[in-house]
């Protein structure tokens, strides 16, 4: 069997160990663009910080792909897919064969039409590339604006700034963290960053980026009419599934590419992983691109035991983020905003501004969906688990989730025994 | 004492933890269920209450650094050889209570123990000593009715058939089961333990009188059930469900009352197993209602025969009290098939300190009478004798059956196999090593995998040493010592105390 | 592989098994050293932790699962899976301290270090003798390692 996998990021190493689950001796080929063996892409933050040297980067050991019988084209980009003739081509002029494709191409950064956008000192911040490019620009420039509240927008701006430079976050919705996060959650972590001396603005946007005479950045001017003085701008908008190949080849794509339950394509013994595809979500039931770590792998784990032939449908993703901000560690999972008004849904939320924390737990039909911590996460995971395992949270349950925290003992009793201490037959799970 | 009764510091504990040791991890605390040692929360540290302790060592010996050392209070009352501490303490406690003393487990008192006057004889020269390793030894005991004489036919073949139709019988591998101890009193956990120690060693244990649950009847081969005054958990199944059925007239720890077991622990499994209702008190009344003569017990140990169709021998259970021997008698003549006898100093759940500690006598003396008024009136073999209360250790075994038991029960020795310290506060529901307790937070202390392999290591020990001591008498099988009081020598006993026990002196 | 499973029906909720774990991971091998030394001079903790629920208590760590969602979401690859072994390996050289499987186990076997960016998460006692400290201290046999 010959395994073909396009993209080298964590959801082709998720396609290395679920292939390799079932299948020991399958030739495998990684065909990646970056010129590196895949790395923690979260990491390109600490890296910029000066937290971790380069050395940390790697995702597994050295010997890892040669252990795994996995052939690595690193710098090299796939250019097409032919489904019919089961190959594909690289601009090394190479052409692939392959009986089971992966597509895991991954996200680009988004970068909005903004006046001024294309051209010199403007950069993204997705690659270790991007990471390098800014550690040699922080030493020379003094202010940087950040575009994007986000995740990514507010790694960069923290990342920047330990770096010495003086950064200021412009967001376009009303507060940070918009996606993952609430008001509230929100709210803390703005506080955390202005403390520290990142200027954080929300409800404005970059109306245009102005530039000099020599083609350089002056700064940004904002739909409120302020301007911002600054070196460099970086765009941290978001990023977008990586289709272009795949649509190319004629597989179907809708905001990403569309995969079935086993996680196939619309092309057959064609699979599609991480930020490109459009996957099932657990909670909703519906096919969304959310593009996270976890949700990453394990789609490419789902792939890579599919296309060894194991038939095992794809449970589902489940949105969620851990991110701290100088300290102040924060988890959000599950559905964190229900549609204002929606009578399925219960919010309860809990905020403690003097010790910063915060808890916001929502329940639809007598389940938890979503939850969010600041500062105490530690029992995290615990709450993820009445999510994932769509536990029944009725009555008494319900309250002492409420009230108590997350306990094993609210677990039915089936799922408790079956997890920890089951049936000699029963324990591989 | 501030806010207390005046003799709450006359306690009998003290205790002692080593600061250098102790490291304020809690498992003491958690430990005691008495609340001896609590977290204070000012000084952030572990302390405790001594008046609280009850002297069980469950702290001391779940203690990881073994900080803890549980130490009697010396009491500095002035020496009395009447007036010793514990009359003071019983008084002040009954002044302030106004209430019957209870206490638990066997009688502490010190009653002769004459297991301890005895010795064993051994072969020298003229009749070697057999090695129980290098040869068979035979530790079967059969309980139940022995014919008066064995007949034989003739066959076609010419071989011999026995003709006589013999009695059941329980079979064990040793001569010991465990007694009965009943469900409520003890947990289930201890239940399943004894079960399974019972089945796993080939021997019996006693269901006690708290019926059977369901999920044992599976062990019945090795169950003996017993039916008590209050009849709980009794029915046409329950007789059915094991080797052999059991009368409990009496109990050493308390002959001449009943039991009590209180409300609060009738928990749904024991209520469903009694057939009691939940939460309600159930009492054993001090008699059976329906035996006032030994006519009375020959129609329930009858009914009980036709109930379970006379496949199973009927035990009847007393306690040795001072007309012990004619009793037995008495019982073997109405049709019972083991008489077991219990001694001044069987364990109890609850008991009267009071009673436990003064009535009955020792089951030496007891067991020795009942012997021999039942060889005088030629009824020996009519039924087996099942020895009782306080038999300590495998030499107490032997020299039981030297004297003229066909086996023992043990109860008090199983529960210190799985922990019991005998601290014999057993009425108080809140046993520390989850033994008399339902507290399902105690209870689970008793892990019936630990406990079980603990009992059968037990009795595989004693077994051991019988067959050495057997051996080294140059006997070969258990059945050869029964009644062989020849095989006994008593040590500084009165001519009197020689005579009911039918031994001779050391030496002659 | 051989993994430690816990029996609740017969956890007696006295944390020997933490103190037993905490021993095992400590510098000295010596409880009282690593209870009341090395657990506030380095942020010594158990990866065992005893849940109590009423009359009911369970010593549950990490299960080095199959298919663990921890490796999923560690962005550091500090948390693998060791295709020889079975287990769930942690290597604290790697790890950013970012709580991503901390979030991600629905098993709550992962706890923050109390003093650094790091995780604290059973490995299963690997280069231990006599096996996982727990299981070796636990009084009542409420914890068992075996193959299942
Ligand atoms: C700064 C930053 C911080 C983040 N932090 C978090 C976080 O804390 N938690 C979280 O859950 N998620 C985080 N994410 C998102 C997370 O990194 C992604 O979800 C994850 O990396 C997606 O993995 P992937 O394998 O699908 O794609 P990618 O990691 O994007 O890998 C795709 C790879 O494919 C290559 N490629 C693309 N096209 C081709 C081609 N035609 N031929 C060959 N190679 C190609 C790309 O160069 C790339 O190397 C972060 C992302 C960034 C950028
Ligand atoms: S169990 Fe021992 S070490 Fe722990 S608090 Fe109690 S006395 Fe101290
Ligand atoms: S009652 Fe038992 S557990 Fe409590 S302090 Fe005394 S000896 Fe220790
Ligand atoms: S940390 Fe959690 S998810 Fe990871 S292997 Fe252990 S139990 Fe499984
Ligand atoms: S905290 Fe460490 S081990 Fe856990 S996910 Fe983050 S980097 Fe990985």
């Amino acid at each position: 069997m010959n395994y073909v996998i396009i993209g080298n990021g964590v959801s082709s190493i998720g396609a290395i160990e679920g292939i390799r689950r079932h299948d020991k001796d399958g030739k495998i080929v990684v065909i990646g663009a970056e010129d590196t063996a895949a790395y923690g892409r979260p990491l390109i933050s600490y890296l910029l910080a000066g937290k971790i040297g380069p050395e940390r980067l790697a995702l597994r050991g050295e010997d890892y792909y040669a252990r795994n019988g996995v052939e690595l084209k690193l710098g090299t980009t796939a250019t097409g897919v032919d489904t019919a003739k089961k190959t594909v081509t690289t601009d090394k002029g190479e052409t692939v064969k392959y009986d089971r494709l992966l597509i895991a191409t991954g996200g680009i950064p988004f970068v909005p039409p903004i006046p001024g956008v294309q051209g010199e000192d403007i950069y993204s911040f997705t690659t270790l590339a991007h990471a390098n490019t800014l550690i040699e620009l922080s030493s020379k420039i003094k202010r940087a604006v950040v575009i994007g509240g986000g995740l990514i927008g507010l790694k960069a701006a923290e990342s920047l700034h330990d770096r010495g430079v003086s950064v200021t976050i412009v967001e376009l919705a009303p507060r940070i963290l918009s996606g993952g996060f609430d008001e509230k959650a929100g709210r803390l972590a703005a506080n955390r960053l202005k403390n520290v001396g990142i200027e954080v603005n929300c409800g404005v946007t970059a109306k245009e980026i102005q530039r000099g005479k020599d083609g350089h950045v002056k700064g940004v001017l904002l739909t409120d009419g302020r301007f911002l003085e600054c070196d460099v701008v970086v765009v941290a908008i978001g990023v977008v599934p990586h289709s272009a190949i795949a649509k190319e080849a004629g597989i179907k794509v809708e905001r990403g590419i569309m995969v079935d339950a086993k996680l196939m394509t619309s092309a057959k013994d064609v699979y599609a992983a991480g930020d490109v595809a459009q996957a099932m979500d657990q909670l909703t039931g519906e096919h969304r691109v959310v593009p996270i770590w976890p949700n990453a792998y394990n789609q490419g784990y789902a792939c890579g035991r599919n296309m060894a032939g194991a038939k095992q449908p794809y449970m589902g993703g489940l949105p969620m983020n851990s991110i701290s901000f100088y300290g102040l560690p924060t988890i959000s999972v599950g559905v964190v905003n229900p549609p204002d008004g929606d009578k399925n849904y219960e919010v309860h939320a809990l905020l403690d501004e003097e010790k910063e924390t915060y808890r916001k737990l929502v329940f639809r039909d007598e389940k938890l969906v979503g939850y969010v911590l600041v500062g105490d996460i530690d029992k995290g995971g615990m709450y993820t688990a009445f999510i994932k395992f769509e536990m029944p949270l009725a009555g008494e349950a319900k309250d002492k989730l409420i009230n108590a925290g997350p306990e094993v003992f609210l677990w039915p009793a089936e799922l408790f025994d079956e997890t920890w201490n089951p049936e000699p037959a029963k324990a591989a799970r | 004492m501030l806010f207390q009764p005046i003799n709450r510091n006359y306690h009998d504990f003290s205790i002692v933890r080593d600061k250098d040791l102790c490291i304020n991890c809690k498992v003491c605390v958690r430990q005691c269920s008495y609340e001896a040692h609590f977290w204070d929360e000012t000084r952030q540290k572990v302390m405790h209450d001594n008046a609280k302790c009850v002297g069980c060592h469950r702290c001391e010996a779940l203690c990881p650094t073994s900080a803890l050392l549980i130490q009697k209070k010396r009491s500095d009352f002035k020496d009395n050889a009447l007036w010793r501490p514990e009359f003071l303490k019983y008084i002040y406690k009954q002044a302030d209570t106004g209430g019957v003393l209870l206490t638990g487990m066997g009688s502490p008192v010190n009653i002769p123990v004459y297991w301890d006057k005895l010795l064993l004889d051994a072969s020298q020269v003229t009749n070697p000593s057999i090695d129980p390793l290098r040869e068979p030894m035979e530790l079967k005991t059969f309980l139940g009715s022995k014919p008066d004489k064995l007949e034989f036919s003739k066959t076609k073949d010419g071989s011999a058939k026995l003709k006589t139709k013999l009695a059941p019988q329980i079979e064990l591998n040793y001569p010991i089961m465990f007694s009965a101890m009943s469900f409520g009193s003890i947990n289930f956990n201890l239940h399943v333990a004894m079960a399974r120690a019972a089945t796993e060693l080939g021997i019996c244990y006693n269901t006690g009188e708290g019926g059977l649950h369901k999920s044992l009847y599976k062990y019945g081969k090795n169950t003996i059930v017993q039916v008590a005054s209050g009849r709980f958990g009794v029915h046409r199944d329950y007789l059915n469900a094991g080797a052999g059925i059991e009368i409990k007239v009496g109990q050493g720890a308390k002959p001449g009352i009943g039991g009590h077991l209180p409300g609060e622990k009738i928990n749904a499994m024991v209520s469903e197993t009694r057939m009691v209702p939940l939460g309600s008190d159930a009492i054993s009344p001090a008699p059976h209602h329906d035996i006032y003569s030994i006519e009375d017990l020959h129609q329930l140990i009858f009914a009980l025969k036709e109930a379970s169709e006379y496949r199973v021998p009927v035990s009847v259970k007393i306690a040795a009290v001072h007309n012990v021997a004619a009793i037995a008698s008495g019982i073997v003549r109405a049709g019972a098939d083991i008489v077991a006898i219990d001694g001044v100093r069987g364990g109890t759940g609850a008991a009267p300190g009071m009673i436990r500690d003064n009535v009955g006598i020792p089951i030496e003396l007891a067991l020795a009478q009942v012997d021999q008024r039942l060889r005088d009136e030629g009824i020996r073999n009519r039924a087996s004798i099942v020895a009782a209360g306080g038999t300590r250790c495998s030499a107490d075994v032997i020299k039981a059956i030297a004297l003229g038991a066909d086996a023992c029960y043990i109860a008090t020795s199983a529960l210190i196999s799985v922990g019991c310290t005998l601290c014999a506060k057993c009425y108080t529901g809140k046993c520390p090593w989850g033994i008399a307790t339902n507290d399902a937070r105690l209870a689970k202390r008793q892990n019936p995998d630990v406990a079980a392999q603990k009992m059968v290591n037990l009795v595989r020990a004693w077994g051991h040493e019988i067959e050495e001591m057997l051996g080294g008498m140059g006997l070969n099988s258990i059945e050869s010592l029964r009644g062989n009081r020849d095989k006994l020598r008593a040590v500084g006993l009165t001519d009197t105390e020689m005579d009911i026990l039918g031994v001779k002196h050391a030496g002659r | 592989m051989k993994r430690v499973y816990p029996n609740k029906d017969f956890c007696i909720g006295c944390h020997i098994c933490e103190l037993a774990c905490l021993t095992a991971h400590s510098k000295s091998k010596d409880l009282i050293l690593a209870y009341t030394v090395e657990r506030g001079e380095s942020g010594l903790s158990s990866c065992k932790h005893v849940h109590e629920g009423g009359p009911t208590c369970v010593a549950l760590s990490c299960r080095h699962c199959d298919e663990p969602s921890c490796v999923a979401a560690c962005i550091s690859g500090a948390l693998q899976k060791d295709p020889e072994t079975g287990r769930t390996v942690y290597d604290r050289e790697k790890c950013v301290g970012c709580w991503s499987c901390l979030m991600a186990c629905p098993f709550g076997a992962i706890a923050r270090h109390p003093l650094e960016a790091k995780i604290v998460k059973c490995d299963l006692c690997h280069d231990r003798p006599g096996g996982p400290a727990c299981v070796a201290a636990c009084p009542n046999k409420a914890l068992k390692q075996e193959e299942r």
